[in-house]
């Protein structure tokens, strides 16, 4: 294997990893606030599936009415899709929130039932050609050695996807709505203390999680696997919920997790082609081992030690990077007396 | 800024919490607000802060009107309150927890977060590391970042809800002093919220004392301790003849008896109860009283001297599984290997020696595991062995530690039957259900949920479950929260109870009860337990100066 074949691989993997980059950036700032979407699977389907239909029927009649392109198809695509997951999300905050219901039986319940509409709803549009995001690499910063092949030689998408979990990383440590976040899925007590409404920053902020989440499964049918099939998505809405913890509730280290995670599967597939007489089933096996091992080195006391033997002047920031704190209201209903 | 509370009264269904409470405070004072659990005293101050608005009475801030529609309004006008637990967020560090929702600009600014947050800290005396996280610190450190935060908000009146307990005796110190200095040179009010007396000396101008609810005075310190004591638990003694139990046999004895408990540890104490004998235990909340009756019930271990029950040590004992089911499997390895070697050569069932090998040690595992579960199983604890030979436990925690919510009574009747059956007879039960609900006067049906029963119905229901006989029944706070007549009916049924042969320890915080019901009390204070009085011999003056820790 040559360079040029290792940086395509690379490549290929931040592209495969965008929705799951979403989903996880989704998910993670709607537990940040104290709630959990567990319907994230059934979400990221039904979300895929109107993405395409709807690009795929408003190119039809765009034709008709004499407008060629995809543009403005894909654009409306992800926004029904943006709508959809937002829609399901504010279905969980509702039943949580207002009728006080157990956040995990109404995500489990949710996701079942859209993941069933999607295949019901989506059974006349399967494996058909559709509209796509555009490829679009970005001139001058494409021609940089290595990191321009990996990050800047891809569709729109993509370059969205890495700017919203800069965003939300931003917006999340740097701001003080996000601190303010952050308050209210820690002690939603404390932060009502302060004169902060609890209720109506979890409603927000499971909306637009929930919109983020249905924007990743549009990225799926519209940027990686283009079209619409059966189970379309192959559960990538569980593997983002077991993200979110391994990402510790912080969006730059769930992108990496979902980078992580699409870098497993790449590699199985190289180890595949190089050891054809060993079983596939090892080789797809392989990622939950690593996922697993890596969950429990984070849960672990060894990350400490790691910390410990670290030089004194970036002690500090290490631990602080490395500190994994579940939001402490997470699932809890919060009322205000 | 001056504060006048008038007529304060909150109601919550039917019980009066507070009750036409008038209170005029100060700039640059220092008050104590005293009273036991349930006097009202958080109650108050949660209506003071905005996290309450009272059912009726008003509220004036230097002689206009106020009403708070929520806590950081209160605070806006200047009303900040400190809780025992400070309302901060544990996963951040000191700094964004200090800039949480202190102002409206987007960005936060840690870098001067940091330098507000040292500085205020110097100028009373704190010494809180910015960047250290919140759930790093101590409970003490956390009230100083709190205190910070309310300081710098502009708060003009304090309350601090118990702010010593689990602090350390320096982090007090430092504590008392800003305290004082906010009060006297920054004309600020300060209220502190307590039931230890020798704080409130320490540190207060001016005392208020509350009890059920009701303002009972307020004093100027100094002011004698006894005279506190006799407003914090009323005075009066009607006085019942006190018999003396000399002969008769022996319950319970502990002999040099040293407990730990997490935040508390009693010492070297002895004492000897006697059939049908009462003994009381008086002492402020958290002295010592209810870690000596978890010891007695062999919920706490004893880590020196002797607790003999009807002469014999409580302890838990392991079933006759137990030995059984940590041998079996070794035997089971060591003969089923031996049988392969010596009968077949290693080869069994087409099995070589190594798979033979390792399929007994399967086995053995398995048998191991099964072992273990039925070991875990039967095992008796030493509170299930104190309760075997007769003795029961009523903790004050009624649907804490008491009750299992969402249960009926029926289900908690099946549960506290002397004897199980593997499959529950409900006719039976429920037979007895009925029985025990007439006997014990309790307003609900066998199928009512404890939940459901008012606090006086959940006490008859949890005397209604203890089994007949019983040899020492511990009682923690058996009348909190009843009204005259429940509590004369609970105690009728001790007595009764007491008739029969059975031995009391109880708690309480009410000296007449104790006085009246007890043959003999224990006074503690900080974990130390007084000589034990007869209670025919003593008075209410004498037990405030032991509750209070003076030894006459």
């Amino acid at each position: 294997m040559n360079d040029a074949q290792i940086i395509k691989i690379m490549a290929s993997i931040i592209a495969q990893s965008a929705p799951l980059m979403l989903a996880v950036t989704g998910e993670t700032i709607t537990e940040r606030g104290g709630v959990i979407n567990l319907s994230l699977d059934g979400t990221m389907l039904l979300s895929a599936m109107t993405g395409f239909v709807v690009a795929l029927q408003s190119s039809l009649m765009l034709q008709g009415m004499g407008i060629e392109g995809n543009t403005l198809p894909v654009l409306f695509g992800f926004m029904a899709a943006a709508l959809v997951g937002m829609f399901a999300a504010l279905l969980v905050a509702w039943g949580s929130i207002k009728l006080r219901q157990d956040q995990v039986a109404i995500g489990f319940v949710l996701t079942l039932l859209l993941a069933n509409m999607a295949n019901f709803l989506g059974q006349n549009y399967t494996s058909i050609p559709g509209p796509s995001v555009k490829y679009m690499p970005i001139p001058l910063l494409k021609d940089l050695p290595i990191v321009g092949p990996i990050f800047f030689n891809h569709n729109l998408a993509i370059y969205l996807t890495l700017l919203v979990v800069g965003v939300v990383w931003w917006w999340t440590y740097k701001t003080q709505p996000g601190l303010q976040l952050r308050g209210v899925g820690d002690r939603p007590e404390s932060a009502f203390a302060r004169g902060i409404k609890v209720n109506r920053l979890r409603y927000i902020y499971t909306a637009i999680g929930g919109a983020l989440v249905g924007i990743g499964g549009a990225t799926y049918s519209l940027s990686i696997k283009i079209g619409w099939s059966d189970n379309h998505i192959l559960g990538i809405g569980w593997i983002a919920l077991a993200i979110v913890i391994f990402g510790g509730w912080h969006p730059i280290r769930g992108a990496f997790g979902a980078i992580l995670y699409g870098a497993t599967k790449a590699l199985a597939t190289e180890l595949q082609k190089t050891f054809p007489e060993v079983p596939v089933v090892l080789f797809n096996s392989l990622q939950w081992f690593l996922m697993l091992g890596v969950l429990l080195l984070a849960g672990s006391k060894g990350l400490q030690q790691l910390v410990d033997v670290a030089p004194k002047p970036i002690q500090r920031s290490l631990a602080r990077s490395l500190r994994v704190a579940a939001p402490q209201a997470l699932g809890k209903v919060f009322t205000e007396d | 800024m001056r504060v006048e509370l008038q007529d304060i009264q909150k109601i919550f269904d039917q019980v009066r919490a507070n009750d036409g409470i008038s209170l005029v405070l100060e700039p640059g004072r220092i008050y104590g607000l005293l009273g036991e659990n349930g006097a009202g005293k958080s109650t108050l101050m949660k209506i003071l802060s905005g996290y309450q608005q009272p059912t009726n009475g008003t509220i004036r801030l230097d002689g206009q009107d106020t009403s708070f529609s929520s806590p950081s309004d209160a605070l806006c006008r200047g009303i900040g309150m400190l809780y025992q637990d400070p309302l901060d967020f544990p996963a951040l560090p000191a700094v964004e927890n200090y800039q949480l929702a202190y102002q409206d600009n987007l960005l936060l600014d840690l870098k001067s977060g940091a330098e507000h947050l040292r500085a205020y800290g110097q100028r009373f005396g704190f010494a809180i590391d910015p960047h250290a996280y919140i759930d790093t610190l101590t409970l003490g450190e956390r009230q100083q970042a709190e205190l910070i935060r309310l300081l710098s908000l502009g708060a003009e009146v304090l309350i601090l809800d118990e702010p010593t307990t689990g602090i350390s005796a320096e982090q007090k110190e430092v504590l008392f002093n800003t305290m004082r200095h906010l009060a006297h040179d920054e004309q600020k009010i300060i209220i502190l919220v307590s039931h230890k007396l020798e704080e409130v000396q320490q540190l207060c101008d001016e005392v208020v004392v509350l009890r059920q609810g009701k303002l009972m005075g307020t004093r100027s310190m100094p002011s004698p301790t006894s005279e506190l004591v006799r407003l914090m638990f009323g005075g009066e003694i009607a006085r019942a003849q006190k018999q003396l139990f000399e002969s008769g046999r022996c319950v319970l004895k502990m002999e040099h008896v040293t407990v730990r408990s997490e935040d508390l540890t009693i010492q070297d104490i002895s004492l000897t109860i006697r059939e049908g004998e009462v003994l009381g235990l008086a002492g402020l909340e958290g002295s010592g009283q209810q870690v000596l009756l978890q010891a007695c019930a062999g919920l706490l271990p004893s880590s020196a001297g002797k607790i003999l029950l009807d002469d014999a040590t409580v302890k838990g004992k392991h079933s006759g599984f137990y030995w059984i089911a940590r041998l079996a499997p070794g035997v089971f390895a060591i003969v089923i290997v031996w049988l392969l070697i010596r009968l077949f050569g290693g080869h069994i069932a087409g099995l070589d020696f190594a798979g033979g090998a390792a399929i007994s040690l399967l086995i053995s595992g398995l048998i191991w595991l099964i072992g273990t579960i039925l070991v875990a199983w039967t095992d008796q604890s030493p509170y299930h062995a104190f309760q075997q030979r007769g003795g029961a436990y009523v903790p004050a925690g009624r649907l804490e530690e008491g009750l299992i919510p969402g249960l009926t009574i029926s289900e908690h009747m099946a549960l506290a039957a002397p004897t199980h059956t593997f499959v529950v007879d409900w006719e039976q039960i429920r037979s007895q259900t009925v029985d025990r609900i007439q006997r014990y006067n309790i307003v609900g049906q066998p199928e009512t949920l404890v939940d459901g029963l008012s606090g006086g119905n959940q006490q008859r229901a949890m005397i209604a479950f203890l089994n007949q006989p019983l040899r020492l029944l511990l009682l923690e706070h058996p009348t909190r929260g009843l009204d005259v007549t429940s509590t004369n009916w609970i105690w009728e049924l001790f007595q009764e109870r007491r008739r029969e042969g059975t031995a009391i320890i109880f708690t309480s915080a009410d000296l007449d009860e104790l006085l009246e019901q007890s043959d003999r009390i224990a006074v503690f204070s900080g974990g130390v337990m007084s000589r034990i009085l007869n209670a025919g011999e003593t008075s209410v003056d004498e037990l405030g100066h032991l509750i209070g820790g003076q030894e006459l």
